[in-house]
């Protein structure tokens, strides 16, 4: 069953053309991986399909949703993570979930909220203040948010960035462990070991082109490669 | 370069930015304005005030009296007879006159006989602000001249009367006219004085709502996208009118109670100053009615609402913390200028063009709305609801298509504007 369909995605700001003309199609409980260099377009392809910014042109399908007409609908079932995101610092961690498990079933908020503090797994710290979180506690903390209410579609912007390798290591178990439960992941990362070891498939992006696309498996074999970096390297060169 | 210099040169960079220099040059043009306001108050009272008189008297005393009126103001009407009074007041006001002085019949004759003698003054009042009140004041500076006249006139002439009545020859006994109503033992300066009390505390108040709410919601924006919550709320299934909304609600909130807070300080320390009794005597109510006291709670509530979708609005641009400082810069600026204009000026008495400007800052309308409704312009207060509740449908309307487009997180703007921008920078 496919979850997202891009075809053809145009995206300029004012005279500037960041993505251009892209096509890709991600299958139910796949991890999805979107690399590429500095500037290549990827936040921008994720806030698109984040229903965060506006299409220039092309179209995006996620379910049965079109993204132009339907991004209500869409808000309903995906999940977005953004890159150095923060918490309401003056909310304590429960609170925060509890806050965005206001915005949807509230015949399951509990259950929402209890789902998200095992994600979290911030102990009796979830009582605390984030103000007093360290980056990975807050980190963990939206992972928990992100993933508590069992989108569709979970699109995570460099989930582990800036983290320890304990809780990057932690954070990519979570994201193995929820695509099993049938959640579909599109993740953008500089890190090429954490791309190669979550992604089922993966699309390099450069200068707002999509250069290659297929398995980790199947881009080191074509590229003759010892590992994704030296895909990434070879193509992007 | 030296290390010094090296440091000093990128601070200077990072400080000399439009951001540092265009709060300041701002208050310089308005302390410039007022600068020139308060000379052209020094103008007015060097200029001579329009005034007439009726001399029923015409004795040794009254013509003491008119011949310093005439030395010092314009004299638009003269007359010597009593009955005139209607004519004269009719003439004072189709010629914007400030007084008719009548001195009454026998007027030497109680003075001779050592009894103080009345000075009516019919005052024709244009405002109640500061400056609206300069022309009254230097006809009491002519009455006052006329007493001392008078007094220098009975010692040098050994005029056999009583010592107080010596000192003090005259009395005034005024009545003003204002806003179509008659005020029986008040002048303007104590008209403008009992008004100022009522006009200068909500002003305060509104002021302080609006810069402070105001602040929370400009920052509220500024530190959601700092800290891209912004970005997550905006991915969540709520509409952009909640979010825009709610925000104006609780920042609303927020304002009003610290308004509570600091309408009790003020309220204890305005009515220190209370003039209640001089305002009884008149015969008049200077108080507001409960109606009218929801209609200023309306004006108030509204002009929060259109205060704080502006802010919204200007929110949406700030892209930190502290970009978010700068912008409450024009809120504060145009809380000040109504507050200060009413403070200086009645509406109506103001040149036509400010008249509009002061109509369309919506922070104005509860400013003004108590002297209005005291006198009964229902007109001003009601359209000025209306306004304002306008103004704010428009802001949240255009704050929630903000909301919608990409405007609010990469805060591009149209490029052919952003071309033709920096062609003139």
């Amino acid at each position: 069953m496919t979850v997202v369909e891009v075809r053809n995605l145009v995206k300029n700001y004012g005279d500037f053309q960041a993505v251009k003309g892209i096509s890709f199609q991600i299958e139910k409980g796949e991890i999805f991986g979107l690399i590429g260099p500095n500037g290549a377009g990827k936040t921008t392809t994720l806030r698109v399909l984040s229903t965060l910014l506006t299409i220039t042109s092309g179209t995006v399908k996620i379910m049965e949703f079109d993204l132009k007409h339907k991004p209500e609908e869409i808000r309903k079932i995906i999940s977005y993570l953004p890159e150095d995101a923060g918490a309401y610092k003056n909310l304590t961690g429960k609170n925060y979930l509890e806050f965005i498990a206001n915005f949807f079933d509230q015949s399951k908020k509990q259950e929402i909220i209890n789902r998200g503090k095992k994600i979290a797994n911030l102990g009796k710290r979830i009582n605390d203040k984030v103000d007093t979180y360290s980056k990975g506690m807050i980190r963990r903390l939206l992972i928990g948010r992100a993933l508590m209410t069992n989108p569709k579609l979970a699109i995570l912007d460099e989930p582990t960035s800036g983290l320890d390798v304990n809780n990057a290591q932690d954070i990519r178990n979570i994201i193995k462990e929820t695509s099993q439960t049938g959640t579909t992941f599109l993740i953008s990362s500089h890190n090429m070991l954490e791309v190669e070891y979550l992604c089922d498939r993966i699309a390099l992006i450069n200068n707002g082109i999509i250069v290659e696309e297929g398995t980790p498996n199947e881009l080191k074999r074509k590229h003759n490669a010892a590992n994704i970096e030296e895909v990434f390297t070879r193509v992007v060169k | 370069m030296s290390a010094l210099t090296n440091i000093v040169r990128k601070e200077l960079k990072e400080l000399m930015t439009p951001a540092t220099f265009l709060p300041i040059i701002i208050m310089a043009i308005i302390f410039g304005s007022m600068g020139n306001t308060i000379g052209g108050i020094e103008g007015e009272l060097k200029e001579k005030p329009v005034i007439g008189y009726i001399n029923a008297d015409n004795d040794l005393f009254s013509k003491i009296a008119t011949n310093v009126l005439n030395q010092s103001a314009e004299i638009i009407y003269e007359s010597l007879n009593i009955s005139d009074k209607e004519n004269g007041l009719k003439k004072i006001q189709e010629e914007n006159g400030v007084a008719l002085i009548i001195i009454p019949k026998n007027f030497s004759e109680n003075i001779l006989l050592g009894r103080h003698s009345e000075i009516e003054v019919y005052w024709v009042m244009k405002g109640a602000g500061l400056m609206d009140s300069i022309s009254s004041s230097v006809v009491e500076g002519l009455i006052s001249v006329i007493n001392r006249n008078i007094t220098m006139e009975i010692i040098q002439n050994n005029v056999s009367v009583n010592a107080t009545t010596a000192l003090e020859p005259t009395y005034r006994n005024d009545t003003t006219y204002f806003k179509g109503k008659e005020f029986h033992g008040l002048s303007p300066g104590q008209i403008s004085s009992i008004l100022s009390q009522q006009s200068t505390f909500i002003p305060i108040v509104i002021m302080m709502i609006i810069i402070i709410s105001g602040g929370t919601v400009i920052s509220s924006m500024a530190l959601e996208k700092e800290n891209k919550t912004l970005e997550t709320l905006l991915t969540l299934p709520v509409n952009r009118f909640s979010i825009v909304s709610g925000k104006i609600i609780a920042s609303a909130l927020v304002g009003l109670i610290l308004a509570v807070i600091y309408m009790f300080g003020l309220g204890f320390y305005m009515q220190s100053f209370q003039l209640q009794e001089v305002a009884s005597s008149s015969g008049f109510d200077f108080s507001l009615s409960s109606s009218d006291l929801i209609l200023v709670g309306l004006s108030i509530f509204f002009t929060l609402i259109a205060a704080l979708s502006f802010c919204m609005l200007l929110g949406t641009l700030a892209k930190n913390y502290k970009s978010a400082q700068t912008l409450t810069f024009p809120v504060t600026l145009l809380a000040l200028i109504p507050m200060f204009i009413t403070m200086f000026k009645d509406f109506d008495t103001l040149p036509v063009v400010l008249k509009w400007v002061v109509f369309a800052i919506p922070f104005s309308h509860p400013m003004m709305a108590p002297r209005a409704l005291i006198f009964d312009d229902y007109f001003l207060v009601i359209t000025g609801i209306i306004y304002v509740s306008i103004f704010a449908l428009i802001m949240i309307g255009v704050a929630v298509w903000v909301f919608k487009t990409d405007r609010l997180l990469t805060g591009s703007t149209n490029q052919r504007w952003k071309n033709l921008f920096r062609k003139h920078i």
